[in-house]
């Protein structure tokens, strides 16, 4: 049961982060489909720095370097995004999905070529880091704390005061949903859309780093991250696109995906003998169901996905 | 002159756009390789590029040209499936799952209930079509968006696949039975075309049937009420229905043959015996994604795309001819999904021409002006 909630809390911890990062990003009128692209270079550069850093940093600097990596490298990533959809008003779900694929693309040629370097002989895209996972954790009496999850809590209230709180936050908001009135009042839309955009980078990036610790200590990355963008973005629909909502169904979702990870740990689950398959669909099986019944009434920023064309005011 | 009214035709600038997007592609893959190891750079790209040309011998060289030109049928469909959505305002990222689908159905068909290949092909269109009609329910009825559906269909059906085809897979791997040992009326039919090319067994009647599929959705899209019906839904929903179409309808409709485009794009490929499916798979076949970047490619023109899906299939073909002792494959795959990237950047490379088409034209109309003026003294 411990195990549960542990893996329950992790999962919806990354679903968090991913799923603020979009809402940020939609606010200020961007539709971020590439978070999955930004979740595996985020991954990226945090296990770059687990696996290369591991012996020179101390442990508590570690930990913020690692995020910080994946700050960085999430951040410069979702610049592409940025600079098609912005400045050059491109498709925003073409280059989105462009994103997602060039991620797990770019990442996996990248370790790779890592990897054959180091040995000639190691075709992996494996990164391991066995050693500096466990820098992440705290043990309370079996439970493993990670930091993230204090971290989450942490962004969420940020996320929350930032939104609606300060004069930032509303500009941003209403530039994603009235971009002409904004403009016309003297607020720059695309310097807004851009911070959007990069925020939502940085927060998927670390969402990256936090999804790649959550369950193992090595990772291949020529798998990507299974689809979790996406249902960070049914979150964030389920959410309705409000930073504390978004915070409690990430734990509804959270949930499910953490039983495909130890549902052979309950006697009635396993008695049950329902191929592993099955638990591993659950997520994406909610999250449609959910969908169906909450996107009636959706609450989106009214103005995402249109690119802002000063001209056409 | 003439030049110029060459370049005013919209196809024209569609092939500029696409050859730049390939030419930039290249040259960062190029790039890529130079940063990995600067020795090889050279000899890998231009391997990626000549495919199956790295062979010395004619017949061999025209025995795997068929090879890629029968993966080519199924990228195709894929992006066939991509295209017809996407003209009807629909991002139909589900069709890596509706192609995950239509393997399912035919390789379970053509295995498991032992059924003839043209019974395998129909069951690969339905349930290609039945995920489609899902999205398009969702779509319509829910409002739910339809990319976040279609990858969570996605995944989905990667399980489900899984699951059903363990029934019929060998005992000692994880792949599917070799269908020429089970039931070899589930190929598709030769029609002698195989003696074409070399007797390569993987050349089928699907490679005639995609080009005619290809001609018949430009035609709908372009030539029938139907077609114009369905786009006048994706420019404005809320006009189609004042008009009086069913704007609902419409949307399933489009995603049902949208769906059943990617699962007979399964069957091209399953049912010529070119691959089968390994059970244990954990990510969703690159099939669907890489039909976007045909798609796109192929300047969203049905003929384009024949072209386009050609180009990606023989750049992921030739991946494989890298040197793996210092490049790995997927440079191929980031290939293709820096194009889908910089497909992205189309309309503003468009744009740029006809900038420049408008300057030139301004300059001659001035150059005309002081000509037209002395005429008009005379």
């Amino acid at each position: 049961m411990l195990l549960l909630i542990q893996y329950t809390l992790i999962f919806s911890s990354v679903l968090t982060l991913v799923a603020l990062g979009g809402c940020i990003s939609e606010h200020s009128g961007v539709i971020n489909l590439g978070l999955e692209g930004i979740m595996v270079i985020g991954a990226l550069g945090g296990a770059l720095v687990m696996s290369n850093l591991i012996t020179t940093l101390s442990p508590a600097l570690l930990v913020i370097v690692a995020i910080l990596a994946a700050i960085v490298f999430g951040m410069l990533y979702s610049c592409l995004l940025g600079v098609a959809c912005i400045n050059f008003k491109a498709d925003q779900t073409l280059v989105g999905t462009a994103m997602n694929l060039l991620g797990t693309a770019g990442a996996t040629v990248f370790v790779k070529a890592m990897n054959t370097a180091a040995n000639p002989d190691n075709h992996s895209s494996e990164i391991s880091y066995v050693a500096a996972r466990e820098r992440f954790m705290v043990n309370i009496g079996g439970f493993e704390f990670n930091w993230f999850m204090l971290l989450v809590v942490i962004a969420v209230i940020v996320v929350f005061i930032l939104l609606y709180k300060t004069k930032f936050g509303l500009r941003l908001m209403a530039c994603g949903e009235h971009p002409q009135a904004a403009d016309s009042v003297g607020i720059n839309v695309y310097k807004m859309r851009w911070s959007g955009v990069l925020l939502s980078g940085m927060l998927g990036g670390v969402g990256g780093l936090c999804y790649i610790l959550a369950g193992v200590s090595l990772w291949k990355f020529e798998n990507g991250v299974a689809g979790f963008g996406f249902l960070a973005l049914a979150v964030m629909i389920f959410g309705q696109w409000k930073p504390l909502r978004i915070a409690v169904s990430a734990l509804l979702f959270g949930l499910f995906r953490a039983l495909s990870n130890v549902y052979g740990g309950f006697d009635f689950l396993a008695a049950l003998n329902i191929p592993g398959n099955v638990y591993n669909m659950l997520p994406y099986i909610i999250s449609l169901v959910v969908l169906a019944f909450t996107s009636k009434k959706s609450r989106a920023p009214k103005a995402e996905g249109i690119p802002y064309d000063k001209g056409q005011r | 002159m003439k030049k110029h009214r060459l370049l005013e035709r919209e196809g024209v600038q569609a092939l500029i756009a696409s050859l730049i997007c390939i030419l930039l592609g290249v040259l960062i893959g190029y790039i890529v390789l130079l940063c990995i190891n600067p020795d090889g750079a050279g000899e890998s790209i231009v391997n990626v590029l000549k495919n199956f040309m790295t062979y010395s011998k004619p017949a061999t060289q025209w025995k795997k040209f068929a090879n890629t030109l029968a993966k080519t049928m199924p990228l195709v469909l894929c992006s066939l499936s991509i295209l017809f959505a996407y003209k009807v305002g629909l991002f139909n990222i589900g069709t890596a799952g509706q192609y995950v689908a239509g393997a399912c159905a035919c390789l379970y068909g053509a295995l498991g209930l032992q059924l003839p290949w043209y019974l395998c092909m129909l069951m690969a269109i339905a349930a290609g079509a039945l995920l489609g009609c899902i999205v398009g329910i969702l779509k319509s009825y829910c409002n739910v968006n339809e990319v976040i559906s279609g990858i969570m269909l996605n995944w989905i059906s990667l399980y489900t696949t899984n699951t059903i085809l363990s029934k019929v897979k060998e005992s000692t791997s994880p792949y599917t039975m070799y269908i020429n040992k089970v039931n070899p009326a589930a190929f598709l039919p030769k029609a002698g075309l195989n003696k074409l090319f070399g007797g390569n067994e993987y050349v089928t009647i699907a490679i005639p049937l995609t080009i005619l599929i290809a001609i018949a959705v430009g035609v709908v899209l372009n030539r029938t009420k139907f077609g114009y019906e369905l786009k006048a839904t994706g420019y404005n929903k809320n006009a189609a229905k004042y008009c009086g179409m069913a704007e609902k309808r419409n949307i399933i409709l489009t995603l049902v043959i949208s769906g059943g485009l990617a699962g007979l794009g399964a069957s091209f490929l399953y049912q010529t015996g070119y691959m089968r499916w390994e059970c244990t798979q954990s990510s969703v076949p690159g099939m669907g994604f890489n039909g976007i970047a045909a798609a796109f490619l192929g300047g969203l023109s049905p003929i384009g795309t024949i072209f386009s899906s050609y180009f990606i299939q023989h750049i992921t073909d030739g991946g494989a001819f890298v040197n793996t002792n210092m490049y790995c494959a997927q440079i191929s795959d980031l290939i293709s999904a820096v194009i889908i990237y910089l497909c992205g950047f189309v309309l503003f490379i468009k744009l740029t021409i006809r900038k420049l088409l408008a300057k030139q034209g301004e300059k001659a109309a001035k150059k005309a002006v002081p000509a037209a003026a002395k005429g008009g003294d005379r």
